[in-house]
């Protein structure tokens, strides 16, 4: 029987490094594989309170605190862990808030074993990363915790009276618009689709991330008195150039997101089957097509799928496939696992829920048949090379080694580049060679009182990043509407 | 939420809205579309832009019942409101003086072409327009055709009025005449577009389509909407939907409208019983 959360007894509060190193980690529980291949809810279910009281007490509250050189926003860990390990989650929420505002996502989805998981001291130990304390579940407990109670909006400082737009509402926006709103600014928020909340909303499903944890956040920025404004296309309903010059706005916020998605240019790509990632699961995150009773989208009746490509996205393509109800599902992926960028709790329950793993392999062309329908997919079998730059080992095409895998359904998921209609529809903003928003350090653009972060300036990259990226240039813009006068 | 002001039936099938939307309105150019949404899970349907009056802050639309989405916008009443329309969308059309335009409008393709027509000749272009149908009763925005076209050449597939022929058979006559039109702008039914553009092929006269695909997002997002134009991929909701009608590939643009086929036709059946509308073909 697990006992309720308590203060840190004496006992634990006086381990020495080794009593710690030497509690087992706490595994996560989990929705039972065969039961989730066939539903869309959470597959982690999240730690108990004496879980979370076990896995805190692991930490070994270091001096020189490397885990938080490894978080991208710099939360102060040790401290918001020892308050987990004495039962005060308000402490804890407390200080993880200071640094950031979306803990119950990045929680959920942060890679933390290539950031702040990766040199935890434990970890180091153990000589095995997958045993460094589990920050991201902690983080995770602490913030649903806060949800379950109730979030408090942080304080408003009263009206300034000026206007600020920010463009987008995934995290960069999101995060952006509530550091704005804090010094007092009204805030509108441009979504061009008809529900915020961006990739953690259209691309990232339930499974993974429940959406009423980022309703949860939409809900907190209108109590902070942000507006919203959705089914508004920046550049098309209004002009950037406009939304400054005549709609008041006297500074504005691009996080449009990396939407753009990138396809192979092989032959037969534009068949029928043959879809990105992004359609997939907007089809079916965003327009419910899960649920074919309450949506009209629809979504490809799949029976053989392969997936291309070995991130996040494919991983949710994947998984999303299987619980669509396909035979068999097949990640198609040039380099081996160690090279995945996934996180890899992703790739581990992909594995569980029979997703099976093609690796050192790549599709030369997709073939159809009379009715222009995806019949197969010829791949080619690779072996690693020399280092590329990027530093993991370049793919090399197998000469001759051709073979069809026999699908009637290809998702394409080798990535998304920055969405290109702010871009295209305001010429003095300036981009570098992949489409990504040229900004400071600041997160200013070329452009006097634009601003921008997140995946349109980093090309696809994290939540977490752009999280960061909203917070510094939010700062900024408080500076900046300061100086104006 | 765009409230609806005005609501006609123009045939059978055909209905137009005239809904609020005052920054649309002021934005829109001739050529692009809308996407609207009648709910929260409702499918995203795209729309052309037949008309705007941004004065009044309103915009025209006009559709014909083709889908469970279509089915059901035919059922609101005036005063009603559509809670999701996003745009205006796509790259306007290239309006510019080209000579002599040809507009040939089949079916509903009618209502693109109406806004384009328009354009072209305040732009100062000789106008003519072909408008066709599978019969009478299907032939919309002849009246209004009418008052800007300077020659007007109207038909149905089975003669119950004007000339009995398809739009190609006027519009081979237009090409071979001296000089041919400067330009040609066709749209309609997938394979109307398709037989217009071989049509006009031999002549050598520029022929640009407007293509209505399956799209999602109508942003750019997902490439549910691609095409292959010259070879090339296109996303038709951000760099179209006008394309040269010479290089659209229309037989892959016509399967990939059928992607979905089964659950759409479950559908659309239903909504024509409900709507007592009599099936063709
Ligand atoms: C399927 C998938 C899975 C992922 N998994 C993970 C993960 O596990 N962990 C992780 O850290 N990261 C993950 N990512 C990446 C992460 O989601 C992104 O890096 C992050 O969401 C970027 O945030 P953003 O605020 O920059 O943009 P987005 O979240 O992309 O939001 C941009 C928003 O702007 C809107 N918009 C775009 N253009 C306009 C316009 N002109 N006018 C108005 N609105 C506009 C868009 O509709 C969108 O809502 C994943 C991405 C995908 C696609
Ligand atoms: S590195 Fe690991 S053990 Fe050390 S303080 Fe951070 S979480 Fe605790
Ligand atoms: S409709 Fe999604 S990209 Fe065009």
């Amino acid at each position: 029987m697990a006992q309720p959360a308590q203060k840190e007894n004496p006992s634990t509060a006086g381990l020495r490094p080794r009593d710690r190193l030497a509690i087992p980690p706490q595994p996560m529980p989990e929705q039972d594989p065969a039961a989730r291949r066939r539903n869309f809810s959470e597959v982690a279910l999240g730690y108990t309170a004496e879980q979370a009281r076990q896995e805190a007490t692991r930490c070994l509250r270091c001096r020189n605190k490397p885990c938080v050189a490894g978080c991208p926003v710099r939360i102060d860990i040790p401290a918001f862990i020892k308050a987990v390990a004495e039962g005060d989650c308000g402490a804890a929420i407390a200080v993880i808030k200071r640094n950031s505002l979306l803990p119950a996502i990045c929680g959920r989805v942060c890679p933390q074993e290539t950031q702040c998981q990766a040199p935890c001291t434990v970890g180091k130990s153990l000589k095995d990363t997958a045993k460094s304390v589990s920050i991201g579940r902690l983080e995770r407990y602490v913030a649903d915790l806060e949800r379950a109670r109730g979030i408090a909006p942080p304080p408003v400082k009263p009206d300034t009276g000026r206007r600020v737009a920010v463009v987008g509402s995934g995290p960069a926006g999101l995060v952006a618009a509530a550091d704005v709103r804090r010094e007092g600014h009204a805030v509108t928020i441009f979504e061009a689709f008809h529900k915020p909340g961006g990739v953690m909303v259209y691309g990232i499903p339930e499974f993974r991330l429940p959406k009423a944890i980022v309703q949860a956040e939409i809900d907190t920025l209108a109590a902070m008195g942000v507006e919203l404004r959705t089914s508004f296309l920046v550049g098309r309903t209004r002009t950037l150039r406009d939304l400054m010059a005549k709609d008041g706005y006297e500074a504005v916020f691009v996080g449009a997101g990396a939407g753009l998605p990138r396809f192979m240019g092989v032959e037969g790509e534009n068949l029928v089957g043959v879809l990105s990632a992004n359609e997939y699961l907007t089809r079916v995150n965003l327009m419910g097509a899960c649920n074919p009773v309450t949506a009209d989208t629809p979504v490809m009746r799949s029976r053989r799928v392969a997936v291309v490509g070995g991130g996040n996205v494919a991983m949710d393509a994947a998984r999303t496939a299987v619980r669509l109800g396909a035979e068999s599902v097949h990640v198609v992926y040039r380099r081996t696992e160690a090279e995945m960028p996934a996180r890899i709790e992703e790739v581990h329950h992909a594995h569980e829920e029979g997703v099976v793993f093609r690796l050192l392999q790549n599709p030369k062309r997709i073939v159809g048949g009379a009715d222009g329908r995806v019949t197969g997919m010829e791949c080619l079998r690779y072996r690693l090379g020399e280092p590329d730059r990027s530093g993991r080992p370049r793919p090399v095409a197998i000469e001759g080694s051709e073979f069809m895998l026999d699908v009637d359904t290809v998702i394409v998921a080798i990535g998304n580049a920055p969405n290109p209609l702010i871009k295209r529809t305001t010429a003095e903003l300036k981009t570098n060679e992949w489409g990504g928003l040229l900004v400071d350090d600041k997160g200013m653009t070329s452009m006097p009182g634009v601003f921008a972060g997140g995946d349109i300036v980093l090309g696809s990259a994290t939540v977490i990043e752009a999280m960061g990226q909203g917070r510094v240039a939010a700062a900024a813009i408080n500076e900046y509407l300061e100086e104006k006068g | 939420m765009h409230r609806i002001v005005r609501k006609e039936q123009l045939s059978a099938e055909v209905f137009r809205l005239t809904v609020e939307a005052p920054l649309i309105a002021g934005e829109r150019r001739p050529g692009q579309f809308i996407i609207l949404q009648l709910g929260t899970y409702a499918e995203r349907i795209p729309l052309t832009i037949a008309d705007a009056d941004p004065a009044a802050g309103n915009i025209t639309l006009v559709f014909q019942v083709v889908g469970r989405t279509t089915h059901l916008l035919a059922e609101l009443k005036e005063g009603d409101a559509i809670p999701v329309v996003l745009g205006p969308l796509g790259t306007p059309t290239h309006v510019a003086k080209y000579g002599t335009v040809a507009g040939v409008g089949g079916g509903i393709g009618a209502a693109p072409l109406y806004p384009i027509a328009q354009a072209m000749k305040r732009a100062g272009n000789r106008l003519i327009v072909v408008l066709g149908a599978r019969r009478r009763e299907l032939l919309i925005l002849e009246d209004e055709m009418r008052t800007l076209a300077d020659e007007m050449i109207v038909c149905t597939d089975d003669g119950s009025y004007g000339r009995k022929a398809l739009v190609t058979g006027p519009l081979k006559e237009l090409c071979a005449r001296t000089p041919p039109p400067d330009l040609v702008v066709a749209i309609g039914p997938p394979v109307m577009m398709k037989f217009c553009a071989e049509t006009t092929r031999p002549f050598g006269v520029r022929t640009v389509v407007s293509l209505n695909t399956i799209m999602v997002d109508g942003t750019g997002m997902c490439g549910g909407c691609r095409v292959t134009v010259g070879g090339e991929t296109k996303f038709v909701c951000v760099d179209g939907p006008e394309f040269d009608g010479h290089k659209v590939d229309f037989d892959n643009m016509m399967s990939r409208l059928r992607s979905y086929r089964e659950r759409e036709e479950e559908s659309h059946h239903k909504c024509h019983l409900a709507l007592g509308i009599k099936e063709e073909e």
